[in-house]
């Protein structure tokens, strides 16, 4: 699969060379202005009234509001999840990007052109050149092959019928349908349709790539599978996708930004996590409710800023002395350079302290270190293993934060931790308070003054 | 109450004496062709002897339906000649091939023109509605003025009397093409033009030769009439037994126009769905079969909605 996908992507990157010289792709893929759709007897005035501050339900007797004032802008490589419920205008939004619905009102451009009201022919060549699509249920022309489904952007374009099939054998291999090629669509699974309809859109090698809910109509393992390959073609090929769905699991897996629609408004544009943990208002909190968070939240999202931190040269006292303040009974341990080493308990460090010996680096635990973007399901296994909290740091081994057992079980749950009012200290002192003062005193002579 | 009378009938009248006038040239210009083509096809049709005929349409029946279909047609064809109505049946069928013909390709454009622009689809109906409606002897006789005794005004009041399923079944096949994949084609860049060739057309088939076939039927069912204004054939004989009270030349006409009728109707549903080799070959190849399912099942619904009499006036 990989390798394909790698051979594809040569192949695609060399006819990308070709068009990138004559002209410089712009850094934003599609934009949108403003935009309005209005279904309805007289849509202008309608738009009026929306400009004016009238509600969609005001109009309703009028006409439908599909899309209300949807403006953004999807930047070149990048995955644009639109998610929302039924109805709620995504399928309306995506028409108007390719110009397959006119916009009421508005602008829309793709690359560096304006898509809005330009000539018939025009568009034609924008849609052949530059921006394709898959569709909900397929539209595979029912009377072609597979193989002549797959070429039928390229035929569009004008290719030459031998090197478009060939060209089309690259991409049924790609989506893996291969030894399916002669057959017709019908004697096709829903799973493999969707993969034709998939290959038809990669074959017309634009950049651009709209698909509306193009996952939909596939089975959960199937599914998660197209996922991944999505996912896996786009890091390759760098094309742009603009993904319809109103599964948020899928939002939040695909996306490298997220528009959640309301009753054709957008009323959140952000990051995966950004929408998860600052929801825009209750609609979208309470449609991120039943997300699988443990696969979208990652490390960095969730971590608390470090507390309960020494350097190796402050000595075992000074460890001591933090983890009686903040009453923990670890405390992590940064070299010189502010590289993280690592944990000591208050236990070994109690003893050292007792013993007399100054050096921390004897006692130090191995602990657990992750990147930030590691995702919480992998954090799980971990936090089992260790009572010790998990650390995380940055690409050069600094220390980000950190993340107690507590923290990420709330991170999963949903439940805020931060009330402000406890500070989350774990694990908890082993020692009593008491004991610790009674070192740090008895020894206080021998060392540096408390 | 005496004294209104809306002058309708004088200002029709009036209508057709002008274009008789002045229009004359374009009239006999299409005499002149239509006898013409007519002329052709009953040669061939009537100037071979008649086994030549049966073995061809037998050999037709054969590859298009199968061999059950194929000896009926040769039972129904030596009866047609048994009963002594051989040469007017082919003159019959040359007339009906003409007309049928020419109403297709009159109607199918038209219906295309219908299903793409709802203005023209809202024009044509009441047209179609019109034609179709409107008792088919007063066709004849505008026709009979213009185009003069003999097969001409036959094959005119048949063309109209006959295009309007054909429009019709057209314009409900493209429209009823589903509009994501009409859609699909749009978004990757097609023309209209390429849209229609590829796709429309392709998938409205099985409708649109439903639609043929019943240009077809109506067109058998103008035979009689035809055959008043002297278009000789099965028609005329029809109505010389009327004229005679002639019980038994009438029964003979008659069924000679029944076994036309099956014949041609069998056939050209075939070719419709396509589940034949020959109709295959029209649909597209072997590996269509498929499609072709989805086509039969339209095709019924096509006829439960047109709700057209396939025998009309038989
Ligand atoms: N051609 C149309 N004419 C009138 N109203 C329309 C038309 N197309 C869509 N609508 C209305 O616009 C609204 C948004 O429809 P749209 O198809 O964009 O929703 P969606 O978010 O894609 O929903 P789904 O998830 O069900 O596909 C709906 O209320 C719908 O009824
Ligand atoms: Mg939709």
């Amino acid at each position: 699969m990989t390798q394909i996908v790698a051979e594809y992507a040569q192949e695609s990157a060399a006819s990308a060379e070709r068009t990138a010289s004559t002209s410089r792709a712009p850094e934003i893929a599609v934009k949108a202005d403003h935009l309005y759709k209005v279904f309805g007897r007289r849509p202008h005035d309608i738009v009026k009234k929306l400009e004016a501050g009238a509600s969609r339900e005001d109009l309703a007797h009028l006409g439908t509001a599909a899309v209300i004032d949807a403006s953004f802008e999807v930047r070149r490589g990048e995955i644009f999840v639109v998610m929302g419920l039924s109805g709620s205008g995504k399928s309306t939004l995506i028409r108007m990007l390719n110009g397959l619905l006119d916009a009421t009102s508005g602008t829309v451009t793709v690359g560096d052109t304006r898509i809005t009201g330009i000539p018939a022919a025009k568009l034609r060549e924008v849609r052949r050149q530059s921006i394709s699509m898959v569709f909900q249920h397929f539209a595979l022309l029912p009377h072609r092959t597979v193989i002549d489904n797959v070429a039928y952007g390229l035929e569009v374009q004008g290719m030459p019928r031998n090197e478009r099939l060939a060209k089309a054998r690259t991409i049924i291999r790609l989506v893996g349908l291969d030894g399916w090629a002669d057959n017709l669509p019908s004697e096709l699974s829903g799973g493999m349709q969707q993969r034709v309809g998939l290959g038809r859109a990669l074959a017309a090698d634009t950049d651009v790539l709209l698909m509306d809910e193009a996952f939909s109509a596939l089975d959960p393992l199937i599914r998660r599978e197209m996922q991944e390959q999505l996912i896996e073609l786009q890091a390759e090929l760098g094309k742009t996708i603009i993904f319809i769905t109103h599964d948020l699991n899928e939002a939040m897996f695909l996306g490298d930004r997220i528009a959640v629609m309301r009753d054709g408004r957008i009323v959140q544009i952000g990051t995966p996590e950004e929408i998860l943990t600052d929801p825009a208002n209750d609609y979208v909190a309470q449609f991120v409710q039943d997300v699988d968070r443990a696969r979208v939240l990652t490390a960095g999202s969730v971590m608390e800023p470090v507390r309960s931190v020494v350097t190796v040269t402050a000595g075992p006292r000074a460890a001591l002395r933090t983890m009686r303040d903040l009453q923990t009974s670890a405390t992590f341990v940064l070299r010189r350079d502010l590289s993280f080493a690592g944990v000591v308990r208050d236990r070994d460090v109690l003893k050292q302290v007792k013993s007399g010996h100054s050096d921390l680096r004897a006692i130090i635990n191995e602990a657990t270190a992750v990147s930030a973007d590691t995702a919480l399901v992998d954090l799980v296994e971990l936090a089992v293993e260790s009572d010790l909290p998990i650390a995380v740091v940055d690409e050069r081994n600094r220390l980000l934060g950190v993340i107690p057992r507590v923290t990420l079980l709330a991170a999963l749950g949903n439940v805020t931790t931060a009330t402000g009012e406890l500070p989350v200290t774990e694990p908890p002192s082993t020692i009593s308070l008491s004991v610790i003062s009674e070192t740090l005193r008895e020894t206080a002579s021998e060392g540096a003054p408390l | 109450m005496n004294d209104f009378r809306i002058p309708l009938g004088s200002w029709a009248k009036a209508f057709v004496e002008f274009i008789t006038e002045n229009l004359s040239f374009i009239f006999d210009f299409v005499r002149a062709i239509f006898s013409g083509a007519y002329d052709v096809v009953d040669l061939v049709l009537a100037a071979p002897p008649f086994w030549v005929i049966i073995i061809v349409a037998v050999v037709l029946g054969m590859m298009i339906r199968g061999w059950k279909f194929a000896v009926g047609t040769l039972v129904g064809l030596l009866v047609i000649v048994g009963v002594d109505q051989w040469e007017n049946a082919m003159d019959s069928l040359a007339l009906i091939l003409v007309a049928s013909v020419l109403a297709i390709v009159f109607s199918i454009p038209l219906g295309i023109l219908a299903a793409k622009s709802d203005l023209a689809s809202k024009i044509i109906r009441p047209i179609l509605d019109f034609m179709q409606t409107m008792p088919a002897f007063v066709y004849l006789i505008p026709a009979l003025i213009l185009f003069r005794v003999g097969v001409v005004p036959g094959i005119v009041a048949t063309i109209i009397f006959a295009m309007a399923p054909g429009v019709r079944l057209t314009e409900l096949g493209i429209r009823s093409v589903d509009r994501e994949v009409v859609e699909a084609g749009e978004a990757f860049g097609a023309s209209p033009t390429r849209i229609l060739r590829q796709i429309q057309l392709p998938l409205a088939m099985p409708t649109i030769m439903a639609g043929v076939n019943q240009v077809i039927m109506l067109s058998l069912s103008m035979v009689v009439i035809a055959g008043m204004v002297g278009a000789g054939g099965l028609g005329q004989q029809v109505v010389a037994a009327l004229n005679r009270i002639d019980v038994s030349l009438g029964f003979e006409a008659g069924l000679a126009v029944v076994i036309l009728a099956i014949f041609l109707d069998r056939i050209t549903a075939a070719l419709g769905t396509g589940h034949t080799p020959i109709g295959q070959l029209l649909a597209g190849r072997k590996r269509r079969r498929q499609a072709s399912v989805a086509a039969a099942s339209a095709i019924s619904e096509a006829d439960a909605d047109m709700k057209t009499p396939q025998f009309a006036g038989v």
